[in-house]
């Protein structure tokens, strides 16, 4: 590690400055129920034979209101309701929940509220999207995942191929805003079929992407599948190539890699994903939900009960269904901003790492191994901030690991 | 005290697996020596690994009383030994403390290089020598072949040998009369000063360090106080005693008599091996001739697999040596391996068995480096110098001769696996000495390069002869040698741990073996990495990792910072097992792996 301890006591830690609490906020709400779950998926999702919608509501409502005090006076930029299968929830709860918030954290102006909800593709949910966007939401991100009938099967989705491009033509009639989340580098995928794929839905002509490559999650039906020897992923190298591949579609239809797997047109970037790459201020509510707070004397990571028996129980009791709080060093601050900074095309501004950290990059980061990536192509410094390559962040765990000084490899 | 002429004191030597140390429990209990109830199979076998093994690493006493069948009573010292090659030095010095040995025989096997080398060594030692073959009882048991081979192979009269079965107590007692009759009785003179060899010694967490005597004149008792010739040290004798082989304390020992004594001696060192030992008011004039230092000629290095075993490696050394004087040890420190140990052994068996008694008793992982022997290296300004590890050899332009040392080995092979062991003796740059035949039994004598033995010598012959080859050495002498320092570099920097020296013939294919074997090793990195072998300044192979291709989490979110950021950390926590060479930080159980199984 580049810093010695003694320097990020000595660092103005907690570090956040003056203006803190006119921080903005991005707000996000985890649904933890689905349908039916999915082999790939490792997220705190639950599939339950009934949801008392109304008790949810409470809930919600209740934590959004116990951390009022704590968050006074911030601006709302987004919220995002995530899962789970969050539309399967009732509109009327969604309704209620961004008009609390709103209420507690006025926004800058209509436009400047981001509101994102997570969607399936399939014909029942598609019926609910105009009740959704009564409720206020105005970006829809769709579940499509793949546009092959049999890779539909092969990652356990319950529609068909039609079934999503039909969901999608109703989405974009009904939101201003919609993303496709999609999972590639599937087992036997080759570059041409992926291509396919793409120009597929590129003519449905979307100005945002979400497109990730499979990974295998511990605890899935995948990796034991996978262990088994059931199905082999891609090499290294082919998945590098897939990658390669699939920028190139994206940039000629004038999306740009913005983030790793994320490619927007510009201005359709998702605003509450930047603020968790950018390490902006985030409040979690609802199961298993995390947050990020720089608060007035400190800054706080913060963990929810992820059982949704356990984070009714807990809101139910406490008014917050937190189940711990961890303060956050200057030093883990720093390296969470570069783990996810990083990430961004742009890169991290050093003004924004020294408002967060106090310190500059070289007080945080090995300043060997940051010579050793600018030199070996992984790294850039430019306009006072500091970038991965698309080289770099191709490989960017590795960077990450050489930066914090928990390498292998650099 | 027993009379002079009622003592004897023996050894019994063997081959491994002869029977030695069956026979002298047999002889224990003919005598008395344990009740039923207290033997155990092998009692002079004390520790786990030579119970376990068949072998006897250091030399046992025990002293019988027979009563024989002229009627009188006797007393017996046996000494049971080492039947090893890497210890032959210990074997010598008990032989040492005996008049005469018992060479036993398995009835179904013949003469054995071992039995040969430690024959040639009683015979050295001027022993009546009683040739016994054990295991008659066997049904494939030869005794007449066997006779034969002990007067054509070694030379020794065996119409006289005793056919006996240690396991069924069958001729036992014949043996017990036949030491009376045959053995010369110790010489000594009771009213002469003090003079007795140190014949062993070891460490006992109660009585400090105990050592193992032979008187030849005078007596040793308690209260005495005793000087050590050689070490100048000066004792207080808190302790005089004999094995029975239970601990029983006497009052003192006479001329011809074996037993211990204890000094309050902190460390074994004091106690240099056939030192002798006086009064300290009234020394003897003579002291014995003493014995060479036994010295280490097997190296390697000992690095805990976990760097934060370094402490309970240094603690669990120390305590070894307590009572293993052979063996040498000096800190290291490798790039590739971090801290440990340079070892030096008295041959391969001496550092397996240490190892495994580091890795057994202490409960250690440990990872060897490859063995290596002790060369003689001529340096161009007229000086000479030691190399005990390929480490440390200097720039190939300031010397001007290698020099290696030559064994003279002995081995005995059934003659239908007498070809493959000749070729792989040809292959391990062998001088054929002598070949004779013994029945349809083969006695090959070769001159090899130790460091040809070192590696996998002894496991080949054994494979190639599916066990039944036998084989013995001794180091003969030095001889120049074409011999290169192959070194294994990583982005340009040598990896001390791999490094080894080599005859120039076979330097090529070993260096590119390892590096194939490095290139699966080393995962992929954000930077390509070069291995390469080198021989002096010329790179003879290279293999590249090529730089990681893709290594990024596809998904990270709000949720995903938390657990982003631990599995950074635990990567932290196993950045010590990783090790930085050459710009380039290497997993060490790669460096494992490699000298692993970098034998093939």
């Amino acid at each position: 590690m580049a810093a010695p301890e003694a320097l990020t006591t000595n660092l103005p830690a907690p570090g956040p400055a003056p203006e803190a609490q006119a921080r903005p906020l991005a707000l996000y709400v985890h649904w933890p129920f689905c349908a039916s779950k999915c082999p790939y998926c490792d997220f705190n999702s639950h599939v339950a034979d009934s949801i008392d919608q109304g008790a949810w509501l409470r809930a919600y409502l209740e934590e959004i209101d116990a951390w009022a005090p704590a968050l006074a006076g911030r601006r709302l930029t987004s919220i995002f309701f995530g899962g789970g299968t969050p539309s399967l929830m009732d509109p009327d709860t969604a309704a209620a929940v961004i008009a609390r918030a709103r209420r507690i954290w006025p926004a800058a102006g209509d436009d400047a509220l981001e509101i994102t909800l997570e969607a399936n593709p399939n014909s029942t949910e598609a019926a609910r999207f105009k009740a959704f966007r009564a409720a206020g939401i105005n970006r829809l991100s769709l579940g499509i995942q793949a546009l092959d009938e049999p890779a539909l099967a092969f990652l356990g989705r319950t529609h068909s191929a039609a079934e999503a491009l039909a969901a999608l033509t109703r989405a974009k009639a009904h939101f201003p805003r919609v993303n496709a989340d999609m999972i590639y580098a599937r087992p036997g995928q080759t570059i041409a079929a992926w291509q396919e794929e793409l120009k597929r839905l590129m003519g449905e002509g979307l100005g945002h992407l979400s497109l990730y490559q499979l990974t295998i999650e511990r605890g899935t039906p995948f990796f034991s599948a996978h262990r088994r020897g059931d199905f082999t992923l891609p090499s290294d190298d082919d998945q590098a190539w897939l990658y390669l591949a699939t920028g190139e579609v994206l940039a000629r239809a004038g999306l740009s890699a913005y983030e790793v797997s994320n490619y927007a047109r510009a201005g359709e970037e998702c605003r509450h994903n930047l603020t968790y790459w950018r390490y902006g201020d985030f409040l979690g509510i609802g199961p298993g939900a995390h947050g990020r707070l720089i608060l007035r004397e400190f800054a706080l990571a913060t963990e929810n009960y992820r059982a949704p028996a356990d984070w009714l129980k807990a809101v139910g009791e406490c008014g917050r269904g937190v189940k711990a709080e961890l303060p956050l060093t200057a030093m883990v601050r720093a390296q969470e901003m570069v783990i996810m900074g990083l990430r961004l095309e742009v890169g991290i501004s050093a003004l924004d790492f020294r408002a967060v950290t106090g310190g500059d990059f070289a007080d945080y980061l090995d300043r060997a191994a940051m010579a050793r990536l600018t030199q070996g192509g992984y790294l850039s410094r430019e306009r006072g901030r500091l970038k991965a390559t698309s080289e770099g962040r191709l490989r960017l765990d590795a960077v990450i690991a050489s930066l914090l000084g928990t390498a292998h490899g650099g | 005290m027993t009379d002079l002429s009622h003592i004897r004191n023996f050894a019994i030597i063997a081959h491994i697996n002869h029977g030695k140390s069956t026979l002298a429990d047999r002889l224990i209990e003919q005598c008395g020596g344990l009740s039923a109830r207290e033997r155990r199979d092998q009692v002079l076998d004390s520790m786990e690994l030579e119970r376990e093994r068949g072998i006897t690493i250091k030399a046992q006493t025990v002293r019988l009383t027979y009563r024989a069948k002229d009627g009188e009573t006797y007393e017996f010292n046996l000494m049971d030994t080492p039947g090893h090659v890497d210890f032959s030095y210990e074997v010598s010095r008990s032989l040492a403390a005996c008049e005469g040995s018992l060479l036993v025989v398995d009835a179904s096997q013949g003469v054995e290089a071992q039995t040969l080398a430690n024959a040639y060594l009683a015979i050295e030692a001027d022993h009546e020598i009683v040739p016994v073959l054990n295991k008659i009882d066997l049904p494939a048991a030869e005794p007449d072949r066997v006779r034969h081979e002990i007067a054509a192979v070694i030379g020794l009269d065996a119409d006289t040998a005793l056919a006996v079965s240690a396991k069924t107590g069958e001729g036992v007692g014949d043996i017990l009369e036949a030491l009376i009759e045959r053995l010369p009785a110790p010489k000594g003179e009771a009213q002469a000063p003090l003079k007795a060899m140190l014949v062993d010694s070891w460490y006992d967490p109660y009585l400090g360090v105990v050592v193992l005597v032979r008187v030849l004149d005078g007596e040793i008792s308690k209260g005495m106080k005793i000087q050590m010739m050689g070490t100048g040290a000066v004792r207080q004798i808190d302790e005089v005693g004999v094995f029975t082989p239970k601990l029983v304390k006497v009052e003192k020992l006479g001329p011809g008599s074996i037993g211990y004594i204890a000094a309050s001696i902190k460390t074994i060192s004091d106690c240099r091996v056939g030192d002798t030992i006086t009064e300290h008011r009234a020394p003897t004039a003579h002291a014995l001739p003493g014995f060479r230092p036994s010295q280490p000629v097997v190296f390697c290095g000992l690095f805990p697999a976990d760097a934060d075993d370094f402490e309970k490696l240094r603690e669990s050394i120390a305590k070894l040596a307590l009572n293993d004087s052979s063996f040498e040890y000096l800190m290291e420190t490798s790039a590739a391996l971090g801290l440990g140990y340079r070892c030096g052994f008295l041959g391969l068996l001496h550092l397996e068995i240490i190892q495994q008694r580091l890795e057994r008793e202490f409960n250690l992982d440990l990872i060897t480096t490859a063995p290596s022997v002790i060369y003689r290296v001529h340096l161009s300004d007229g000086g000479e110098m030691e190399l005990h590890n390929p480490a440390d050899m200097p720039d190939p332009v300031r010397i001007t001769g290698l020099e290696e040392p030559w064994i003279r080995a002995t081995i005995m092979v059934p003659d239908e696996y007498l070809g493959s062991v000749l070729a792989l003796c040809q292959d391990r740059r062998g001088v054929q000495l002598d070949l004779t035949y013994a029945g349809d039994r083969a006695m090959v004598v070769y001159a090899l390069p130790l460091n040809e033995v070192v590696y996998d010598f002894y496991d080949r012959l054994k494979s190639i002869s599916r066990g039944y080859a036998s084989f013995d050495y001794q180091i003969e002498d030095y001889r120049q040698g074409a011999l290169v320092k192959l070194a294994i570099l990583v982005n340009g920097e040598p990896v001390d741990a791999l490094s080894m020296v080599l005859h120039e013939s076979q330097a090529e294919a070993r260096g590119r073996a390892l590096c194939q074997r490095l290139k699966e090793l080393i995962p992929r990195q954000l930077f390509k990495v070069a291995i390469q072998a080198a021989i002096g300044g010329k790179i003879i192979a290279r293999e590249t990792v090529s730089a990681l291709r893709k290594d990024v989490t596809a998904k990270c979110y709000g949720g995903d910072i938390t657990r982003k950021r631990k599995l950074l950390d635990k990567q932290k926590a196993g950045k010590k097992r990783m090790r930085e060479i050459g710009n380039v930080e290497i997993p060490q159980s790669a460096f494992i792996a490699a000298l692993r199984t970098g034998e093939d």
